[in-house]
């Protein structure tokens, strides 16, 4: 087997590990309040951490300025997700903001 | 929830229909960010297969975009393996916080359920559990919005990977934007507590801050470092609220 197969193989046994067994045990044996209490958390943390440096470091080197279109896009992404709450117009607004800096800025 | 209750078939396609329905937002921000995986994985080395057999059998966009990542940089299978189970170990939230409406289902209901569990799937599903109605099918709405991503992860990635070969350049369009937009657009509204804010705001600045450590280390840092500050903030400012998203 090669060694792409094991990868792909081990991410999927991982990835259902955390979905399907907490789904069938807690309607049964209930989790530590300490545990329940960290893993509301685990979302914010983990996405956060995913797209805060993808703003600010696209491709690995700080892109600090105001024709980023990848700052741009952040920030109105943050905006209208804050004040709207709808993700379909968040999403528009975002990748168009995002392509519209791009084109201005493009060398 | 207990009580029988005649379930007719008109019922059942209702709610899967429009669970499908509400998760066309969450698709458009998916579908874009599936084609360049499946651009990316065939760039980094992946054959087509392989590339679809992840999709297929991992089914987790920012898990799979970071292995490939890492794949590129020459990491080492396990350490792939356990970045990806720190990055996915949030579905056990988020299967926590349904389990108490799913557990008088079958098993036959609770595999494809469990498998097909996603950010977007719970943000949309949750919404649905916590609607004032008694409807007893809320679970062919899950399978309808749940089914629907996976049919277009699959379908985004397929055309990602025919693409892939044609247009090597794909990976610098900044498509990957739209994974960017889509998780802001779960998690800001989610940051409606004192300790929700500080997790976030924690995170994020490890994670840049860190962002140079090798083998992603710093994701996994900022992540720990969010969680920490989260149930700190937590234990002085008690929120009433659990986490999850704040879409009705």
């Amino acid at each position: 087997m090669s060694d792409v197969w094991i990868l792909v193989l081990g991410m999927a046994l991982v990835t259902f590990l955390s979905r399907y067994p907490v789904l069938v045990i807690l309607g049964r044996i209930p989790l530590p309040a300490a545990i329940l209490d960290a893993l509301q958390y685990v979302p914010v943390a983990v996405l956060t951490a995913i797209c805060v440096p993808m703003i600010f470091r696209p491709g690995g080197g700080w892109f600090l300025d105001p024709t980023s279109p990848y700052l741009a896009g952040g920030l109105a992404t943050v905006l209208v997700a804050w004040y709207c709450r709808q993700l379909l117009l968040t999403l528009l607004v975002g990748m168009s903001v995002f392509f519209l800096w791009k084109w201005l800025w493009s060398v | 929830m207990s009580k029988p209750e005649i379930v007719t078939c008109a019922q059942v396609w209702r709610e899967f229909r429009h669970g499908v329905r509400n998760m066309i937002p969450m698709v458009v921000g998916a579908v874009p960010f599936g084609i360049v995986f499946g651009a990316l994985a065939v760039s980094a080395g992946l054959s087509s297969g392989m590339a679809m057999a992840m999709s297929l059998l991992v089914f987790g966009g920012a898990s799979q975009f970071v292995a490939i990542g890492l794949f590129t940089q020459g990491v080492g299978v396990l350490l792939i393996i356990l970045t990806t189970f720190v990055l996915n170990v949030r579905h056990a939230l988020y299967a926590a916080s349904l389990a108490p409406y799913v557990k008088h289902l079958p098993q036959r209901w609770l595999l494809p359920l469990g498998f097909l569990l996603t950010d977007e799937a719970y943000a949309v599903t949750i919404a649905r559990y916590r609607a004032p109605d008694t409807s007893a099918c809320k679970h062919w709405y899950y399978l309808g919005a749940a089914t629907f991503m996976y049919v277009s992860w699959q379908l985004s990635t397929l055309l990602g990977v025919l693409a892939g070969s044609q247009l090597k350049q794909m990976g610098e369009w900044g498509l990957e934007f739209a994974m960017v937009a889509t998780f802001m657009g779960i998690v800001v509204p989610m940051l409606v507590t004192p300790g929700m804010l500080l997790c976030g705001m924690v995170s994020g600045a490890v994670a840049l801050i860190f962002y140079d450590l090798p083998h992603q280390l710093g994701l996994i840092l900022a992540a720990c470092s969010g969680i920490a500050a989260g149930m700190w903030a937590g234990y002085f400012y008690p929120a009433p609220s659990k986490g999850g998203s704040t879409y009705e």
